[in-house]
């Protein structure tokens, strides 16, 4: 190892920042972190529980079930052609991945002060490891999904996919870099003031109402008042959730204008949360 | 060649509580900015003394702190509780920045300030080795290169693919230990990673500490408080004391520089703060008398010595349960020498009449150097919530060389004791 007085210094810690300082060259060092992080949450959250991965199916599952029962059966929310059931599957699979995304990495700082205060590496590393496995658990979501939505294609129940499915996966990153951003910025507000804990609680409960989740936009129109209807129109997880359906079932509404709106919010977001938290990494210790 | 520099780093620190007062703090300090103004909280914040009375709510844990360290060397960073290692260490480590100055370096840091972060309960030892070491900023080739190693040097290979939540905690540091010693950056930090684990692993610990700083000429920042590791270790040393570089040197001056320190702030013992327990009693001082009765400094080698204790009453104690330890440590803070009197068969019960207690050594058996006295005083048992009054370096006994063996030569200086005894060649 031959170190000259001349080479350039490798790196210095100093309290200066940069507005961005999202080091690719670093993390790409970090990737078996990464995936090590990755593999970690997907073995950990179900050992010793009998029914292992199982629970990634169940949840959605039965949660479709009591929406069907209680918006439905109960509420009379009209679907459409589509089955009801089938429905509130596609809205809650998607919902649930940016949900898991949002409350995953809400708590970084929080949930990692032992190992941050001990060892360095990219912080951000946390939050993408969240993002990725949240990712693996939506496909195997995604795949019963599917195994319902096969089993109504072949009744004729009037769902078909539209041309819209290509957009799939940038309605996928979409809903990531949202919770990956929206998580970033809560994280960081929570190291020192823990408020936002307790809203994010019973928040994102409510944002899933305020999201067109268990019923479709056209029915918020109809029976919400004008305000609140619009709203939820101009909520940017209703323009995914919508657009997810669209694409899927050919059931709502798709505006290239909502699209587009849409990914600028989610990239904004995303800038927003990495500047936010860039801020807050380096000295979030002494104050958390 | 200079490998790390380290320039004015300063740390500031807020006391007490997050609470809507840090919000109006925080917002001054953001309307401040925001007009390009400095900091209003900077200029204040007083010198980091643990135990005088705060008269700012922040306070510097360090402050302008300078050095440079060589590549290759060994580098002791030695000081009393709170006096800003631990800061200097998380800044050394990135898990915080500075909040003025900067540390420029040539190679990459790791930092050993804690073993076994990241350890997941429900992994297996293995996967544990390879999450721990990516933690630690290894590839996973890197690992996969020396696993065996690290099984074989932690000696846990029965239970390597046992979940860490089934392990012991003393093989959990073994574990950990193994995976950082591994490591190989440029610059090594360790804190006081050699506390851990039984004698065996502890020998095998400061081997391979010494393995790295002189075998294979890495660069090493080394804190600690056993001043023999660090004289061992160590070419070059830093003494800090309340945030600040009090002393630069080599290792050996670095060390008697902190030890001759300790010895000075000992000139009033009842006005010490630093005292552990419920201090329902008190040392209030400690006199050394020779057989005459006089009032000495030191003790000849192999002469009589008094120790005189006396006690502060604050309130009342069960004198029938209570027990004194009067405990002589040598330069590197290793025990020397211990008195107790539930081992001596004595009972403090007539303490609650009195205030003077007098350990009385015929022979004062140790060698030349000097030693410091710690005190402990508990209540039913030495359990440390029973504490009553503990107190370190409570006073300074100087040892002169005598002559022992009336041999006409003057014992040598060190440590250990000199017991009587006799030396005979004998046919058969």
């Amino acid at each position: 190892m031959a170190i000259s007085d001349r080479d350039p210094w490798l790196y210095t810690i100093s309290s200066k920042r940069k507005l961005i300082d999202f080091n690719f060259q670093e993390i790409w060092r970090y990737r078996d972190l990464l995936i090590l992080f990755v593999k970690r949450d997907i073995v950990t959250v179900y050992k010793q529980t009998i029914l292992g991965p199982l629970w990634y199916v169940i949840q959605p599952l039965f949660t479709s079930v009591i929406f069907t029962l209680i918006f439905n059966n109960l509420g009379s929310i009209s679907t459409g052609m589509v089955p009801n059931f089938l429905f509130n599957l596609a809205g809650i699979t998607a919902w649930n991945y940016f949900k898991e995304c949002l409350s995953g990495t809400s708590d970084t700082f929080n949930k990692n002060q032992n190992i941050f205060g001990k060892v360095y590496f990219p912080r951000v590393i946390m939050p993408m490891s969240v993002t990725i496995s949240n990712l693996l658990k939506f496909f195997i979501q995604l795949g019963i999904f599917f195994g319902f939505y096969m089993y109504y294609l072949s009744i004729g129940a009037g769902v078909q996919p539209n041309t819209s499915l290509l957009l799939f996966p940038v309605y996928i990153l979409m809903m990531a870099l949202m919770g990956l951003g929206l998580g970033m910025i809560l994280s960081s507000m929570t190291t020192k003031y823990r408020d936002m804990t307790v809203v994010i609680g019973f928040g994102v409960q409510l944002l899933m109402y305020m999201s067109a989740v268990p019923y479709p936009l056209s029915e918020a129109h109809k029976k919400f008042p004008g305000w609140v209807a619009t709203f939820v129109e101009y909520n940017p997880l209703t323009q995914i959730i919508e657009g997810f359906r669209y694409m899927l079932l050919d059931t709502g509404t798709f505006t290239w204008f909502g699209f587009s709106y849409t990914l600028v919010i989610s990239v904004l977001l995303f800038l927003v949360g990495i500047i936010i938290f860039n801020r807050t990494e380096k000295t979030f210790i002494d104050t958390v | 060649m200079v490998i790390l520099k380290a320039e004015n780093i300063s740390k500031q620190y807020r006391l007490g509580l997050v609470g809507t007062g840090t919000l109006s703090h925080d917002l001054n300090r953001w309307w401040h900015r925001v007009r390009g103004k400095e900091d209003p909280y900077l200029k204040v914040g007083s010198v980091n003394d643990r135990s005088a009375k705060a008269d700012s709510d922040y306070v510097w844990a360090l402050q302008d702190i300078n050095f440079e360290v060589q590549q290759g060397e060994v580098l002791g960073i030695i000081g009393k509780n709170g006096a800003g290692k631990s800061t200097l260490l998380k800044i050394l480590s990135r898990v915080t920045s500075p909040t003025t100055g900067e540390i420029k370096t040539r190679g990459r840091i790791a930092s050993l300030l804690e073993v076994g972060t990241g350890f997941h309960p429900e992994l297996t030892g293995r996967e544990n080795i390879y999450l721990n070491g990516a933690i630690l900023g290894m590839t996973k080739a890197e690992i996969q290169s020396k696993e065996a190693e690290i099984i074989d040097f932690s000696g846990c290979e029965r239970y390597v693919d046992t979940p860490v939540k089934r392990y012991s905690s003393g093989m959990r540091v073994r574990l950990a230990f193994a995976v950082a010693a591994f490591l190989e950056p440029d610059i090594l930090v360790v804190d006081e990673v050699l506390a851990v684990g039984d004698a065996e692993f502890q020998k095998k610990a400061i081997g391979k500490m010494q393995d790295i700083s002189r075998g294979e000429g890495r660069t090493v920042l080394f804190v600690s408080h056993n001043m023999a590791a660090v004289k061992s270790l160590c070419a070059k040393g830093i003494v800090l004391e309340h945030g600040k570089t009090a002393f630069e040197g080599t290792a050996d001056d670095a060390v008697d520089f902190y030890l001759k320190n300790e010895k000075e702030q000992n000139t009033a013992l009842i006005e010490r703060t630093d005292r552990i327990g419920n201090q329902k009693l008190q040392v209030k001082a400690i006199s050394f008398l020779n057989n005459k009765n006089d009032l000495v400094n030191d003790v000849i080698s192999g002469e009589y010595l008094k120790v005189r204790l006396e006690i502060h009453k604050n309130s009342t104690v069960n004198y029938d349960r209570l027990f004194l330890a009067v405990n002589f440590l040598d330069s590197n803070l290793n025990f020397a020498l211990s008195y107790t009197n539930d081992e001596m068969g004595y009972n403090l019960k007539e303490l609650e009449q009195n205030k003077f207690i007098e350990l009385e050594i015929p022979n004062f058996y140790l060698r030349a150097g000097s030693y410091n006295l710690r005190i402990l005083i508990t209540e039913n048992d030495t359990q440390a919530e029973n504490f009553v009054d503990l107190i370190e370096n409570a006073a300074t006994i100087n040892v002169l060389a005598g002559d022992l063996w009336k041999s006409g030569k003057l014992n040598r200086k060190g440590s250990t004791a000199v017991f009587p005894g006799k030396l005979k060649v004998v046919d058969d």
